[in-house]
């Protein structure tokens, strides 16, 4: 999941019987299945929620083409590179998406840019791993896109208007990406040398556990999905979200001839899941607050971007005013 | 961005149907309104024609007033095709 740990600032969620008029009728709207819309009435803290669950899948998008961005001089092939720019562009445009639905909100997009900037706002754990080679590229569109699909195309139904028709559009664009991944991966595994195939097992091995951890904590430890899931922002649990990417992505693994660094990993024929072993949830949290292998410099070059795009924004103003005047 | 005013967008997805809204973009002023857009809605060729309009412009009836606007269609049954019962020997009308 792009949004990891959203706080709802609900300690509980509330009974009918609890609700006023204006709560009971929204819950029961909810409930109906009727799509939320900017001007309608809503609790503070769904409001507050939802602006913090679109910021973060905002900043996820934007935060997640730097890893790519790392490999795009380097790209094997000019239809390799052409293809990741592509990617990479859509990820830029599924931030904007995003940061719009959030607007609707009354939130305001510099404000809550600036909240990333100083380390209050959160965006996905995945994008703080590196990106060690090319086959990282197939790694992350594969998986890293494949979980974001789960979770997404199950977002396609959450309950606020613009946020699901922002993720209509996103997993439209999504399954390009996840494909493209794939086929790098498909495409080295077939015709690569032996020790191309083994960057590609690498890449897994790396990149495994960090994609389940996108789905967020265990649902025991997630205490706001309760609210969350009421509300209907939320539609899945964070295990359900989880067990279905495991499921649908081990027989694609299979497929490549690739295994996933878990010795518990098995078919369960009982449940008709795959059973898995224990997350590092320390690593989890670690990477969350900070202190993952690239916070730091994912970070700085957002700032950065900002920073020395600045006279852009700016020359573009001043052109802008020009023209009126003249206008008038 | 915030200070760059807000843009409505709308894309006629082929020839024929309307323009319908798709989402909004930030720019200093319809030029790069409509480069944005072009942008961010119509990179699979999601469509052939383009309006950007600023927000402001846009004036939108009240929730307040849907009753108001909207109910006194619910009365006028009459203004329905179905309303009218015809005999089944007129055949489809």
């Amino acid at each position: 999941m792009y949004a990891q740990l959203v706080e709802t600032g609900v300690k509980k969620v509330k009974s009918i019987d609890e609700m006023n008029k204006d709560e009971s009728e929204f819950q029961a709207k909810i409930d109906a299945e009727i799509k939320i819309e900017a001007k309608n009435w809503m609790p503070d803290a769904y409001r507050k929620t939802l602006i913090r669950q679109i910021s973060q899948h905002a900043h996820s998008e934007i935060v997640g083409m730097l890893p790519e961005g790392n490999w795009l001089t380097r790209a094997p092939t000019l239809k390799r590179k052409l293809q990741l720019l592509a990617k990479i562009q859509d990820e830029a445009g599924h931030g904007l998406y995003l940061y719009s639905a959030m607007e609707t909100l009354g939130a305001d997009r510099d404000t809550e840019i600036e909240k990333l900037h100083s380390g209050k706002a959160k965006y996905s754990s995945i994008f703080n791993y590196p990106t060690l080679n090319w086959t990282d590229m197939g790694a992350i569109g594969w998986l890293v896109d494949g979980a974001a699909i789960v979770n997404q195309v199950v977002l396609q139904r959450t309950s606020y208007g613009p946020y699901s028709r922002a993720m209509v559009r996103i997993c439209k664009e999504e399954s390009f990406h996840q494909r493209q991944g794939y086929e790098i991966l498909l495409t080295i595994m077939r015709h690569g040398t032996k020790a191309q195939k083994a960057m590609v097992q690498d890449s897994i091995n790396r990149l495994w556990w960090p994609s389940l951890m996108m789905f967020g904590p265990t649902d025991d430890d997630s205490p706001n999905s309760k609210q969350s899931l009421a509300w209907k922002i939320k539609r899945k649990s964070n295990d359900e979200l989880r067990q279905m990417f495991i499921d649908q992505t081990i027989p694609q693994l299979e497929f490549l001839g690739c295994t996933v660094p878990d010795p518990d990993l098995k078919w369960n024929e009982e449940t008709g899941h795959y059973d898995f072993g224990n997350i590092d949830w320390d690593e989890f949290y670690a990477v969350l607050k900070g202190n993952g292998p690239c916070n730091q410099e994912r970070l700085a070059k957002r700032k950065n971007a900002i920073d020395q795009g600045a006279w852009v924004r700016e020359a573009a103003v001043a052109y802008a005013n020009k023209h009126k005047i003249e206008a008038i | 961005m915030s200070e760059y005013p807000l843009y409505e967008v709308f894309v006629r997805s082929k020839h024929g149907l309307n323009h319908k809204h798709v989402g909004s973009v930030h720019a200093i002023d319809d030029a790069m309104a409509m480069e944005n857009a072009r942008e961010l809605y119509t990179r699979r060729c999601e469509g052939v024609s383009i309006w950007v309009v600023p927000s402001k412009m846009i004036t939108a009836s009240a929730l307040d007033d849907k009753e108001a606007l909207f109910d006194p269609s619910q009365d006028k049954i009459y203004r329905h095709a179905s309303f009218y019962e015809l005999p089944d020997e007129v055949g489809h009308m």
